[in-house]
This record gives structure tokens, sequence and C-alpha cells, in this order.
């Protein structure tokens, strides 16, 4: 800043909820309180920790700042795609040769980012990726040259999330890890609004009824009644959460067929 | 020196509703403005004497430019809203939202929600048939626990009676948090309940959940007040609903002054064959808002001393 700017920093530890990485329960959390998100409007910026006004950055974001301080907004910005500029942390795990973090320019496809990674471990061939996290969408390969930005991922229905690439090769239970992520789910919703408490279980029923082949009517009639809860969760639920509780296995469960375990079925 | 206040009632807004142009006082909600319109609109967590808290979604309305629905009992109208409250989006979430609620929830003593269940279509029956209760306060936060089995879990499970003034039958508990709040800064600011667990298993509970008895209850009764699907019920009215004899047809409501103290909070008797059977106090009332404290909702059993005081006994 340049001249005799003193302020303090003070670090809060989590204590590792999922639900606590929404931004205004973790300041429910920090401020002492259940850590269940607010209703918006009023957003942070208006209303945030202890009713002030509040901006809240990942570190990632405060990081690409320095990055610009230092080096400048052009030089920044000479990396990435006009509309994504600079670069971004990709987390590859599961399935890959050589599993880590990778910082890759924004547009970077995601087949480059595989092969970085050292490709599929074990020369077996790609089912699918998670990419986003267990918030974000199942992506194909058909779908490998889609460029990592918020718009081009956005085309294909999926998004960055929090940079999460989870690349599962031919052995993989696809299904086993939609069960997963279901439970998943239903165990970190805070449980405070009825379509998330209520809809993050009836999934992960669904689920298991569409593993053990007791449906409740067809097939089709099971994915049309997980759209429609897909639907009400991101209509109605309060946070984030519950807005994309139902994207990873909405992504997937059109391609049912395609995951061996639920060939019979 | 005169100073120049605007008073934020004062100012009016226009919003559109369903099409019709609205005018209302600056500060008010959408729930609001829809029941000045007329507009029935289903509510469950939301009470005329408690902030909203916007957790149950029933009442959620589409405002053009807005990426979700939105509650209506919390959001304040804007000027230029464009709100629809009948559109497929805003049926189709109310539906699915009672539809989660009546596949998990006892509703049958929540008659202020049956005409929407019918309005909207609910099948609850879509998710299955209710699988087997199971024990929900041992249930950890963050600890999975698995499926009850095949069919809709539910949050069944036997009804606590621990303390001679009312009973708490969690089976029928939509958490809506209208007893957390009551109990807390909204009323009585004892704090003896809260929300445990988390997800489905989020639940009202005690500290540990120790019985009532134990607890920081005062038992004001204002969280029986405010519950809207009879989970916390007089134990006066729990016992007669368990015999049979309640009957809310043939009961009056005569409204008196409660004769303990001098802050003259309105109670309402609620009398079946000439018996005091329950307490309630209006929500508009200047005084206590629908709030009482223990003699005014529990203490009227001298009133029901039928011994003639001359006789010896």
């Amino acid at each position: 800043m340049g001249h005799a700017f003193q302020f303090d920093i003070e670090l809060r530890r989590g204590a590792g909820a999922y639900i606590c990485g929404e931004e205004t329960a973790l300041m429910n959390s920090i401020e002492g309180y259940r850590g269940e998100p607010r209703n918006k409007p009023p957003f942070p910026v208006q209303v945030g920790l202890f009713g002030k006004p509040t901006v809240v950055n990942n570190v990632e974001t405060l990081v690409n700042v320095l990055d610009i301080v230092v080096r400048g907004g052009l030089a920044f910005a000479d990396q990435g795609t006009p509309d994504a500029t600079g670069s971004k942390l990709f987390c590859l795990s599961e399935c890959v040769a050589h599993p880590g973090l990778y910082e890759v320019p924004f547009g970077t496809t995601l087949r480059e980012l595989l092969t970085l990674a050292g490709g599929v471990r074990d020369g077996r061939s790609l089912q699918a990726v998670l990419l986003g996290g267990a918030a974000g969408t199942f992506v194909f390969p058909e779908q490998l040259e889609t460029p990592l930005t918020f718009a081009g991922v956005r085309s294909i229905g999926a998004s960055l999330g929090a940079g999460v690439v989870m690349v599962l090769d031919e052995t993989i239970d696809v299904q086993a890890i939609l069960v997963r992520i279901a439970a998943f789910f239903r165990d970190e919703s805070c449980g405070q609004c009825v379509p998330c408490r209520v809809g993050t279980v009836r999934q992960e029923e669904m689920l298991h009824r569409l593993c053990t082949g007791h449906t409740l009517g067809t097939l089709h009639d099971e994915l049309a009644l997980h759209a429609e809860l897909g639907q009400v969760m991101r209509d109605a639920s309060i946070c984030g959460l519950g807005h994309t509780a139902a994207n990873a296995i909405a992504s997937a469960l059109p391609r049912l067929p395609l995951f061996p375990s639920a060939r019979h079925s | 020196m005169t100073a120049m206040t605007t008073s934020a009632a004062g100012r009016s807004l226009s919003l559109t509703i369903d099409g019709q142009t609205v005018c209302v006082p600056e500060g008010t909600t959408l729930l609001e403005a829809c029941r000045l319109q007329g507009i029935a609109t289903p509510t469950l967590c939301y009470l005329e004497n408690l902030r909203p808290v916007n957790v149950c979604r029933v009442c959620v309305v589409e405002v053009e430019g807005s990426r979700t629905l939105v509650p209506a009992c919390s959001r304040r109208a804007e000027s230029g809203m464009v709100v629809q409250t009948d559109s497929e989006r805003v049926r189709l979430s109310r539906r699915l939202v009672l539809e989660l609620l009546a596949s998990s929830v006892d509703l049958s003593l929540a008659p202020a929600l049956a005409p929407y269940l019918e309005r909207y279509g609910v099948r609850p029956a879509r998710f299955g048939a209710p699988a087997a209760g199971k024990e929900r306060d041992t249930r950890h936060a963050g600890h999975h626990e698995a499926l009850a089995g095949p069919g809709a879990e539910t949050v069944a499970q036997p009804v606590k009676i621990d303390n001679d003034l009312y009973v708490r039958d969690y089976s029928r508990c939509v958490l809506c948090y209208k007893c957390v709040e009551a109990c807390g800064v909204e009323a009585q600011n004892t704090f003896a309940i809260a929300v445990a667990g988390r997800g489905f298993d989020a639940r009202i509970s005690t500290e540990f959940t120790v019985p009532l008895t134990d607890s920081a209850c005062v038992y004001c009764g204002n969280c029986i007040g405010v519950c809207p699907t009879g989970a916390l019920m007089f134990r006066s009215e729990y016992e007669m609903r368990q015999a049979g004899t309640w009957n809310e047809a043939e009961q009056t409501h005569t409204d008196t002054i409660c004769p303990y103290c001098g802050v003259g909070c309105t109670l309402t008797l609620h009398v079946q064959d000439n018996q005091i059977v329950r307490v309630t106090s209006p929500l508009d009332h200047e005084v206590g808002h629908g709030h009482l404290c223990i003699k005014g909702r529990f203490g009227w059993q001298f009133v029901q001393n039928r011994a003639d005081p001359t006789q010896p006994s």
C-alpha cells in the first residue's frame, strides 16, 4: 500500500463441516452459532460477519491478487483466454498416472489436463471424470475437448466448482460412487430447509432402489422423479449445497446403461 | 432546527403480483403483499409473532430475474418486482416440498396444510411406503446412518412424556424452528431447546437430550403456542386425544385476563365439558404477542377445583 497501513490477520480453525464452506454458514460458525446458511438477500457484502459488510474470498483468489499486484494486470491477463484470464488450480485424483495439484491457464482442455497428469493409469480407458467435486457433474470421454473456462464447461452443463478432477477408469463402479455422493449430501446437509433435508434422503433411497433393482415403477419413472427432485432442490433450497446436491447424480443417471453394474437393469 | 425524516413505513412502492399491479408500504414482505391481494399462500415456519426463518420453503414464489425461487415470508417487496405465485415452477416446488414433508412427517394434526395438500395434488406415496422407524436421538452429526431399510425414511419415534404439563411427539415435527425461536430470542430467552444433529437426522433437542425436567425448560409453553403440527401438545390435550374424548367442535373459546400478575396477558381458555383443556393467547395481543408464562399457560387447575370450600374435605 506504500503507507503505514496496519491490520490484523486472525486465523479461525473450522471443525470440518462441509456446509461451513458456504459463506454465510461460515459466518454463523465464526460467530459461534450453528453452521447454517443464511437466506440471501441480504448478501454478505451488505450484512455479513457480525452484521458488518463482508467480502469472502478463497485463498486461490487472494493468491491471484498477489500475482496481479506483483506482475501487473496485463501480464496476468496474458495467460488464459480473453474471457477467462489467468490460471486455475485443478486437483487431479483417482485413476491418473500422477495425481496431484496442477496449475494450468484457463482454456486448457480437459484432455490436455489429463495428459499433463500422465493420462489414465495403467493404460486403461477413461470411463468418466467427476468435474467440480461432489456438487459438480460427470463428464464423459466424448467431452474431453471442452476448454476449462467457466463458460466452456457451462456449455456442456458442467461447472469447475472447486477445481476437482476425479478421473474414473473403466474398472470403477460409478454406481457405487453415486451412492457415496448421495450418502455424503444426506450427511452434510445442515437440515435447515425441507428440500435439502428430506430431498437428500429421498435421493439416497432412490439410488439404493436403482442398485437393488427394486424400483418404484419403471427406471424411467425413477429418473423423472429424480429430475423433479433436482429441480426443486435447485429452486427452493436455501443455499448452494441444496442447489447442487442432485447435480452429479443427475448428470450420470441418463448414462446408467453405460455403467457396467447397471446393464442388467 | 427541523429534522427531515422520511418514515420508511410512509413510503409506498408498486410491484406486480400475478399480473396485477399492487401498491404496498415499503418494508412489506411478499407474503403480506400476497395476503393483501387475497392470494392464499401456504406457510409452515412463518408466524406473525416471530421473525421469519424461511426454512420450510412452502411459501416460495417466482421473482423475475431471480435464479431461484424466493421465500415469500421473508423477502421484502421491491419497486418494480414481478412476482408469480402460481407458475409451474412454484406449483412444482410447493407440491414436492409438501410431498417431502408428508412422506416423512405425520401431518395429521396440521389442518392448515390440508387444503394445500389437495390443491397441489400432493402424493407422498411417490417416494414409497414409509420405512420402519429408528431411534433418532442417538444419531451423531456427520456419522452416516444406514437407511432404515426399503421405503421412505420418516421421523417416526415414540412420544416423549417426561413431565406433567406437555408432551413432545417429534414424529409430527417438521423442524420449522418456531419452538426454538420462541424458547430463544423471540420470546422466552431460555434456550432450553435447539436443533441437534445434521441433515435428515437434525432434530429438536434439549442439551444432551436430557428429559425436559433436567433441562433449562421453564414450562412457559410458548413452544406449544407456536407449534404448527401438534408435535408439542398440552398433556391434557394429549391424554384426551388418546382417550378419544378430545372434541374441538364442542369446545368454546373464552378470552380473559390472566389473574396472576400485573402484566395483563390475555388468556384464551379452550373449554370442553366445562373443563379448561388448553390455554392460548392471541398473537396480536399488545402485551405478550401470544406468548405466556407457566402460570398463565398451565396454572388453571384451581379454577376446576369443584370441592365446596365450606365443607370439610
